[in-house]
């Protein structure tokens, strides 16, 4: 954005001033109680960077409310799973006490099943999230932080999916969780080592519960906030990016609207929309717990990895029938960390405001990657019909 | 932070012209976000209030089988649950029965029988009781223990509310 001026047409400064004015002199009640507070808290600086925050307008600017909803759905997670720890105990109860949160506790099926879809519309939605910013090109200088905290917090979103779906130790999420621990295992050299630690043994077992619990809960709130931070804090910092079309036109004829209120209604209509949907979900298709884990009992048909793992964990697949023996586990992983790796890079590959060769080829190689994720998720699924 | 030039709405609304759309406005809202608070704060009571709901049910239990108590030792003391709280079943010396709660009148410890000083006593605060009738003998217990009433039979014994 560094061609864009950083101030606004008088016309409109004047009316903020005018606005900021009336309401700083605040009388009665609530006007001493906001003086007292700005006086201590700053609050008049939080209301003045409100006031001028503005957010570019153009055809693509639906895609920038999935941040916005990425956030919405987190804080649901933290609120359904605070709710879950009243009552779940990780270990050799975690069964017992999910089936009592499922069919026992007053909505407890309502309670999980509202975290468990939460949790894959929040996959969904940052995925939305990161593709739109990736063909907008928003990681562009000056954001490659942004996009790096991003990709992290995918990561680590990722790992909250796979410790969390483990917790509840049924049938399904136990086979899903051995079959799961292949895509570490295929590590070259330290992929035995990693797994074993993992899972707290030789075998998915009550150990494996209790330390997934650990992750979930403890550790990897633990690093996802600071960096949800920072993410956050850059996101103000920048303000949002346009695509290059738009910024190849002058600045004269581009459009912006106020944050407040204007984009935060908006943003407020698309939450309860997903809450809406998240509501819909969770109470028409409630979540299943099915029969207790017991590595005795052969695995149920179907056992498949959650939708956000499909991709990866159906290429491992493809890889290992291509080539001989191990070596094609270890091929395929290779080459999805190149892939990965090629991908979190981007911003130091094509880092220039401008729409030659390099912006081109990481369009295409956007493209490839959205068709690899959706025909090989499409292909896991097709699999195992 | 980047400021954009061109504007294509002010959020200034002019108070006079738009006042009754307004208040139409703010009260359907104050109705949807009532509903919704509603919708999602009577689920997530209900849920926390389960095991309240669950030990609310098991009081209003009125007896309580206990098997093989008929053979409780003289002089000792059985505890068991009496629904959700802690209850003793008491055989005394000279061969009588009797049954209490075994709350503390005080402030809610479990009291224990002590045969040997022919008290039940409460270690918090150190109330005393009768272990014959339950009376508050010295301490701080404002009220004595509540009694059951007790059926010794041949393969159990029955406690139930007096």
């Amino acid at each position: 954005m560094s061609g864009l001026v950083d101030t606004e047409p008088a016309v409109d400064r004047s009316q903020e001033i005018e606005l900021s004015e009336n309401s700083r002199k605040g009388t009665g009640p609530v006007g001493s109680v906001y003086t007292w507070l700005d006086e201590r808290l700053g609050l008049g600086e939080i209301v003045a960077l409100a006031r001028h925050k503005r957010i570019p307008a153009h055809s693509q600017s639906f895609w920038y409310y999935w941040g916005g909803i990425s956030l919405f759905l987190f804080l649901i997670q933290i609120v359904t799973g605070i709710l879950l720890l009243v009552y779940y105990r990780p270990g050799a109860e975690a069964f017992e006490s999910v089936r009592q949160i499922t069919y026992v506790m007053h909505f407890g099926w309502l309670i999980r099943s509202a975290h468990s879809w939460c949790a894959n519309l929040f996959m969904f939605s940052i995925l939305v999230h990161m593709f739109s910013v990736y063909f907008m090109k928003a990681y562009r200088k000056p954001r490659e932080v942004g996009w790096l905290t991003g990709i992290a917090l995918l990561f680590l979103g990722a790992m909250f999916g796979f410790s969390g779906y483990l917790l509840p130790m049924d049938e399904l999420s136990y086979y899903a969780t051995k079959v799961g621990l292949q895509i570490p295992a295929s590590i070259p050299f330290l992929g035995a080592f990693t797994t074993t630690i993992l899972r707290g043994g030789p075998e998915v077992s009550d150990f494996t519960v209790q330390r997934f619990f650990a992750l979930h809960v403890v550790i990897l709130p633990l690093l996802f906030l600071p960096l949800l931070g920072l993410h956050l804090y850059l996101v103000q910092k920048h303000g949002n990016a346009v695509p290059p079309s738009e910024e190849a036109k002058p600045l004269a004829v581009r459009k912006s609207i106020p944050f407040f209120p204007n984009f935060f209604q908006k943003d407020l209509a698309m939450w309860l929309i997903s809450l809406n949907v998240l509501a819909l979900l969770a109470s028409v298709f409630p979540w299943d717990l099915g029969k207790q884990a017991d590595s005795l009992v052969p695995a149920p048909a179907g056992i498949h990895p959650e939708w956000y793992f499909m991709a990866p964990f159906h290429m491992l697949k493809i890889l290992g029938n291509l080539l001989p023996g191990a070596s094609g586990e270890v091929v395929g992983i290779l080459l999805f960390t190149i892939g990965l790796a090629l991908w979190v890079v981007i911003p130091f590959y094509d880092g220039e405001n401008s729409t030659g060769s390099r912006g081109r080829n990481a369009h295409y190689f956007g493209l490839f990657a959205v068709t690899a994720l959706i025909v090989t998720t499409a292909l896991g699924y097709w699999g195992i019909r | 932070m980047s400021d954009f030039p061109v504007i294509i709405e002010t959020p200034v609304p002019t108070d006079t012209e738009s006042t009754p759309t307004r208040r139409a406005f703010l009260g359907i809202a104050t109705a949807a976000g009532l509903c919704y608070a509603g919708a999602i704060g009577y689920p997530v009571y209900r849920y926390l209030a389960s095991p309240a709901e669950m030990a609310a049910s098991e009081t209003a239990v009125t007896e309580v089988t206990l098997d093989k108590a008929q053979d409780l030792p003289l002089a000792s003391a059985l505890m068991f649950k009496f629904g959700s709280s802690p209850a003793m079943l008491i055989h005394g010396a000279d061969d009588s029965w009797v049954a209490f709660s075994a709350v503390c009148t005080h402030l809610g410890c479990t009291v224990k029988f002590e045969p040997e000083l022919n008290r039940i006593h409460c270690s918090c605060h150190g109330g005393t009781y009768d272990p014959h009738t339950g009376k508050n003998v010295s301490g701080p217990p404002p009220k004595p223990l509540k009694a059951y009433k007790v059926n010794v039979g041949a393969t159990n014994v029955v406690v139930s509310r007096a």
